[in-house]
């Protein structure tokens, strides 16, 4: 698809978007005009019935609109041939709707065949793109979706989506059949392979939570088929347009914020001095005679912390010598803010020793602190616009392991 | 003379009925098959063709097999023509009703998602569909097969080919010395046919199902 002007449209751009049913009074889709930045994840969340699923199938036209036109990259494809079309689109369900008589490199190879891709293209994309969700191609290429776990079949599922280089992804709760831990797994890691792929994607949930992880814009559906507030999760979370908005998102949209910041991007405090493992206690009483907050971290030569001290431990307590008072979960670059919290709770502290990525120490995170950012986060998306590339996090933020 | 002898005697008629037996067979069967499928992929997706036509091929098979053969003799004549029609008309219910059942079982996500990657729906239905249903369909075929091996016997009353005519040959001997032997040949090719048949769908079935799907 021509991208030389890139910056002058969105990716996706439907407008006055309507689908209505015979016998069916209300419009399952009413009027929505929506504008898809390049390279960003769009979540469409709503009750059921709220016509997001119904949004997606329109793009790639498994449903036909009434009225209204669908333009992808500029291109008016409201009446382009749909196999044409569909060829182009990433497309994932929740069921993943992999073809059980077919392998993992079949399945995957499915778009690449109907473009009429050479063999060795082909086989070289299976492989890569079975690198990319992380299965072993040696050992999974040949196997049956029936011979895979349901998180390896969803992770087949985003691969086959992604087989034909689409630009544009549509994703039909991708995760949602699947238990919260591998969830949070498959989520991640899909962040992840967006930070390498760039796609624009159209996700489908009704789980608010999850469109606050991954959306760069969440787009909130009524149950009337109409979009009522398109925003960044931040703005949508401090800034709900009306009551039912409010509602949807629920009780504790501070802590659902508390997910949208990741340690790596805040500055820790600094006002824990350091000893290291090799400091005898002489020194180490002089440090935490200095230390205003009365603690002090213990760092092994590599400057990884492996225990505290308190200013009240008195001269000749062992406690005192060697590498300190057990440190529980320091919070590494990929927690958020909500990980460091929930730490904090359990252990009953207010305060989190912060490491960065090779587990060096940087600084201490406290609940103060917390409830500071915490007031300031919306600032970060801020400058986001429909204008392209600037738009969204940038990789790094969004670097999940 | 024992039924041994009597069969080391005719052997070579009995082996040319049963391949006539099987000939017919299959030839009722593909016939079956031809019009049984493409009328089930046409109506499997709504429930008023499918009915139809699901009610319409059982009560074909309602009629008496005796009866149907006869009545065919009016417009086609004898032989071949009626039975290998008769037969056809009877595989029908098992093709048909397998082959919508098959398709209808296929998971409507699979379905989707082939419809979504840009498959035609002749594509869907050639490359995903008829795959997914083929163990079903195969089983209706089986099925078909066993019915219309015994049916066929039937064949030899409007002067039609195979083992049913040494049955015939039987009654219209009874009381003679070889009435018994001349109608246990015929039955004992039949239940012989029906198994050696049975096994070729097995392993039809076995090479011709994905790995995938096989239970």
């Amino acid at each position: 698809m021509p991208s030389a002007a890139a910056a002058d449209h969105p990716m996706i751009r439907l407008e006055r978007l309507t689908k209505r049913y015979p016998g069916q009074d209300a419009a399952a889709v009413d009027e929505l005009t929506l504008d898809v930045p390049r390279g960003e994840i769009v979540c469409l969340v709503g009750p059921s019935g709220c016509g997001k699923t119904t949004t997606m199938k329109l793009i790639n036209r498994l449903i036909e609109p009434t009225s209204g036109r669908i333009y992808l990259d500029g291109e008016d494809v409201t009446e382009a041939d749909p196999d044409q079309l569909r060829r182009t689109i990433g497309y994932a369900i929740q069921q993943t709707g992999l073809f059980p008589h077919r392998t993992v490199a079949e399945n995957i190879a499915t778009v690449p065949r109907l473009l009429g891709w050479d063999k060795a293209r082909t086989t070289a994309r299976v492989e890569e793109l079975l690198d990319l969700v992380g299965l072993d191609p040696d050992t999974y290429r040949g196997r049956y979706p029936k011979q895979l776990s349901g998180g390896q079949q969803q992770r087949i599922g985003v691969a086959r989506a992604l087989a034909g280089d689409p630009a544009v992804m549509l994703m039909d709760e991708p995760f949602g059949a699947i238990d919260p831990l591998t969830r949070e797994a498959l989520q991640n890691e899909f962040l992840r392979i967006q930070s390498e792929i760039k796609k624009t994607i159209v996700f489908v949930t009704h789980d608010i939570d999850e469109a606050v992880k991954m959306g760069d814009r969440i787009a909130i559906f009524a149950g009337d088929g109409r979009v009522v507030q398109y925003d960044t999760p931040e703005k949508v979370l401090s800034e709900p347009v009306d009551d039912f908005v409010a509602d949807f998102i629920g009780s504790g949209a501070f802590v659902k914020r508390l997910t949208l910041t990741r340690i790596g991007d805040i500055d820790p405090a600094a006002d824990w001095p350091v000893v290291t493992a090799s400091d005898d206690a002489e020194a180490r009483l002089s440090v935490l005679a200095a230390a205003e907050s009365g603690f002090a971290v213990v760092l092994d030569a590599e400057r990884r912390p492996t225990g505290w001290l308190a200013a009240s431990l008195n001269r000749g307590d062992d406690r005192l010598l060697g590498t300190g008072l057990p440190l529980l979960g320091p919070a590494g670059p990929d927690h958020t803010l909500f990980d460091a919290l929930n730490g904090m709770l359990a252990n009953s502290t207010d305060v989190a020793v912060v490491v960065d990525d090779d587990g060096r120490y940087r600084g201490t995170l406290t609940l103060a602190a917390i409830q500071t950012l915490i007031h300031a986060a919306p600032a970060r998306t801020g400058a986001a616009g429909p204008g392209g590339g600037t738009a969204g996090r940038t990789p790094s933020e969004r670097e999940v392991r | 003379m024992n039924f041994f002898g009597y069969l080391a005697g005719n052997y070579t008629e009995v082996l040319g009925l049963t391949g006539q037996h099987v000939l017919l067979v299959l030839t009722g069967l593909a016939l079956a098959t031809l019009i049984g499928v493409p009328l089930a992929v046409l109506t499997y997706r709504t429930a008023a063709p499918r009915t139809a036509v699901v009610a319409a091929a059982g009560i074909l098979l309602t009629i008496p097999s005796y009866a149907l053969f006869g009545l065919l003799i009016t417009p086609l004549g004898l032989g071949t023509a009626p039975s290998v029609t008769a037969l056809t008309m009877y595989a029908l219910l098992p093709v048909i009703r397998n082959t919508i059942v098959g398709l209808r079982e296929v998971d409507p996500a699979v379905v989707e998602s082939a419809r979504g990657m840009g498959m035609s729906r002749r594509q869907v239905m050639r490359e995903i569909e008829l795959p997914i249903a083929w163990p079903v369909i195969i089983t209706g075929l089986r099925v078909a097969t066993q019915l219309l091996l015994g049916i066929a016997a039937i064949a030899a009353a409007v002067n039609g080919p195979g083992l049913g005519r040494l049955i015939l040959q039987g009654l219209d001997s009874a009381g003679t010395p070889f009435a018994v032997y001349l109608a246990l040949e015929g039955i004992l090719g039949i239940v012989v046919l029906a198994i050696a048949l049975d096994l070729c769908f097995a392993a039809l079935n076995r090479f011709t199902t994905s790995r995938g799907i096989r239970a």
